[in-house]
């Protein structure tokens, strides 16, 4: 170190050495390395969130069945000869099933035994028959050959989810079944078939009969209660609020609610719709109108709020260009201003409602956490949601049950997926540069 | 004229530029003197506030029909402010207070009975900033005419957005490419685009804010040239921070100071004989 001296000015110069240069470097890789890291560590997590769903649901989407050969009696189904739909709704088509599990196997005999035997196929696969028959009444007086379901149990021993080898008495099957089942398949009386009963039916207690349809369509009863409340609600406060209310402090208070609002938890507007929806209004419980209210008071700030960004973030040059060439404020807002926002505002819709459609906490308070097997036919049908069905199956005890949660969680990330692409295209649509 | 233009550059001027003024100013002047010119914007006392401070004391000014006025002065000195007070661009502000007369063609504009947007197609503006429309060029021209329903068809607008073209000089350099956005066109274009767009709706008066302070020498002096030739039909009102420019474009000038008008009156008059020092002081360059 030397002193630099009063009348000779240091003169610092900046340091291009080949060391600074190469500390420069290293410090630029360090970080893009870190960037990267990171990046790999958020796909490896997303990669093993979808890859446990993936291979736990996707066998779901098959079902195991049993192919009988049915010996349609006339003098069963049809004892007066009319083909009457009515009375041949009323045939018991259970004992013709079981007739055939008999005929099948003609060794079985005793309660016991049969009882086993009988649990081989669906309990719904009476009605399967009733519906074929129904369908054709001219098939009665002849033997077809007709595949049912097997009961979730047996194609869960099919899939390999029930392991056969412990003891009888830890898996659901017990030997003689699954003697009868390897039998039949020895004979070329199973296979594994596309499961539609999953996408087309609603809920059920017995696993091989349950759908997510019926939470579908509440979904999207749901969903579109939601839209087409929050999103023209809220795209006016929004306009309000930025472009023509006064700044004063009734509207800072009414900003800071807004942004409070977006913050409350998501039960509390529950409880608001059982109080005010159901409660004072006498709304229909487990309704998706009601729901739909909820979750557009719960998206409503939302909507505000990225409204209002994307307002912002239109240049004021804009505005003054409208106003310059006497256009009116609604017309500067209308033509210019909020075509400008509309990707922003999409975006923040966007968000909102892929936040409404997982939500579970507020339907709990209005009924739609419930178990409902019809499918919802209009706006105040029972209904339920996607995420409540997989919240139910979840908790359902039956193994088959796992893999159709898992199979509902994918069906809820497609509709996911497909409200995100709606939102690029949209966007992409009133995408403007300037 | 036009050698005047290459002098431009500096914003504070020294004394070389300023005897190049006095040339350009010569060249106007015989007009200037021969026709009289009635009066078309009055301001009368006018006071402008934001929120509690005061931007403009008093200031009365006369702006004179086809003729370009000049408003110059150091920066702040309220010279923006009294040019939104012409087509109340102010009340868009919402802290901004005005009072005053203000009169065009002696109507006042400032009476409640007066419609804002309607007096806005009366006094066009163009800014500091070139501002178009991120849509079409012929969408940019078009929209003032169709908003204030000056057309009756398509052939109709098509007419006024090629005349509106032609009168800002623009035409030849985009008569292809009307279907192409405003924002892909370069700054100088852009800033003709804006006049345009604000003569489409044939205005009595337009006022420019600094229109070419975003801009290189070349464009610069196009939209000089354009002003003179669109004095003919309309009544300029400028604001510029290059006193060159003052002196090429201007028959009027006023010179503001800290809200005050201090001087207005002829350009060739403010800037060879000021009466007041400040004038004389700032056009030197011993303030800025
Ligand atoms: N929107 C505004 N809000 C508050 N003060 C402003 C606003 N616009 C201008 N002012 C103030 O008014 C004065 C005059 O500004 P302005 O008219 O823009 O000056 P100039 O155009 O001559 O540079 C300045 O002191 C400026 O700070
Ligand atoms: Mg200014």
């Amino acid at each position: 170190m030397t002193d630099p001296t009063i009348d000779q000015p240091i003169t610092r110069k900046p340091d291009f050495s080949a060391t600074h240069l190469r500390k420069r470097y290293r410090a630029e890789a360090r970080f893009k390395f870190y960037g990267v890291a990171a990046i790999f560590a958020a796909l490896a997590m997303l990669a093993i969130l979808l890859g446990s769903i993936i291979s736990t649901g996707s066998s779901a989407f098959t079902q195991t069945e049993i192919a009988l050969d049915i010996k349609l009696d006339a003098a069963k189904i049809d004892p007066d000869g009319t083909r009457d739909p009515e009375s041949l709704a009323r045939a018991n088509y259970r004992t013709i099933v079981r007739d055939a599990m008999r005929a099948q196997f003609p060794e079985v005999s005793g309660r016991r035994d049969l009882r086993k035997l009988y649990k081989l196929v669906s309990t719904g696969s009476d009605f399967t028959l009733r519906q074929i028959v129904e369908a054709d009444p001219a098939l009665i007086g002849t033997t077809q050959t007709i595949w049912f379901k097997s009961s979730a149990d047996l194609d869960q021993l099919n899939k390999g989810a029930i392991p056969r080898d412990v003891p009888e008495g830890d898996r659901r099957v017990n030997d003689a079944q699954i003697t009868w089942f390897d039998a039949l398949s020895d004979d070329g009386r199973t296979r594994r078939s596309f499961n539609t009963t999953f996408f087309t039916s609603g809920d059920s207690r017995e696993p091989e009969q349950a759908g997510v349809w019926g939470a579908v369509v509440g979904t999207m009863l749901t969903l579109f209660v939601t839209l087409v409340l929050s999103f023209p609600i809220g795209v006016m406060s929004a306009v309000y609020l930025e472009e023509f209310a006064p700044k004063n402090r009734w509207t800072d208070l009414i900003e800071v609610n807004i942004n409070n609002l977006a913050a409350v938890p998501s039960i509390v507007f529950g409880l608001l719709g059982l109080a005010v929806f159901l409660n004072f209004f006498g709304l229909p419980r487990s309704a998706p109108l009601v729901g739909g209210l909820v979750l557009a008071l719960m998206t409503l700030p939302t909507v505000i709020i990225a409204g209002r960004a994307a307002l912002q973030s239109v240049p004021p040059s804009i505005r003054e260009a409208a106003l310059g060439v006497g256009a009116s404020p609604l017309q500067t807002v209308s033509h210019h201003v909020l075509p400008l926002a509309m990707p922003g505002i999409l975006t923040g819709t966007i968000i909102g409602m892929a936040r409404a459609l997982g939500e579970t906490a507020p339907l709990l308070m209005i009924g739609m956490v419930a178990f409902i097997v019809d499918i919802p036919r209009g706006f105040t049908d029972a209904a339920t949601v996607l995420p409540v069905q997989v919240f139910l199956w979840a908790d359902a005890p039956e193994r088959a049950f796992v893999e159709r949660t898992s199979a509902a969680i994918m069906v809820l990330l497609a509709f996911l997926i497909l409200m995100n692409l709606a939102a690029v295209l949209l966007r992409r649509k009133f995408e403007r540069r300037w | 004229m036009t050698e005047a233009i290459y002098v431009e550059g500096t914003v504070r001027p020294d004394e070389e530029s300023v005897t190049g003024m006095s040339e350009a100013i010569e060249t106007d002047t015989t007009e200037t003197e021969t026709a009289p010119f009635p009066t078309k914007v009055k301001a009368n006392n006018v006071d402008a506030f934001y929120a509690e401070k005061q931007a403009l004391f008093g200031v009365s000014l006369d702006v004179p029909e086809n003729q370009v006025t000049a408003l110059i002065g150091p920066s702040g000195c309220g010279k923006s402010t009294f040019l939104r007070c012409i087509n109340r661009m102010n009340d868009t502000i919402p802290i901004c207070r005005v009072t005053g007369d203000i009169t065009i063609d002696e109507q006042d504009i400032y009476d409640p009975a007066i419609d804002v947007v309607q007096l806005r197609a009366r006094v066009g503006m163009v800014f500091q900033k070139p501002n178009p429309f991120p849509k079409s060029i012929y969408e940019n021209v078009a929209y003032g005419p169709r908003i204030h329903g000056m057309a009756q068809g398509k052939a109709d607008i098509d007419d006024l957005v090629e005349s509106s073209l032609q009168r800002a000089g623009l035409w030849n350099e985009v008569k292809d490419r009307l279907g192409e956005s405003g924002t892909s066109l370069s700054g100088g274009q852009q800033q003709r685009l804006c006049i345009a767009r604000a003569i489409a709706v044939n205005p009595d008066v337009i006022l420019m804010d600094e229109p070419c302070s975003a801009l290189d020498p070349i464009a610069t002096a196009r939209i000089e040239e354009l002003m003179d030739e669109l004095r003919q039909n309309y009544t300029i009102v400028i604001v510029t921070h290059s006193m060159q420019q003052a002196a090429r474009v201007s028959q009027r000038t006023a010179f503001f100071h800290l809200g005050y008008l201090v001087e207005s009156g002829a350009t060739e008059m403010i800037f060879t004989n000021p009466e007041d020092t400040r004038t004389q002081d700032y056009i030197t360059g011993r303030f800025g």
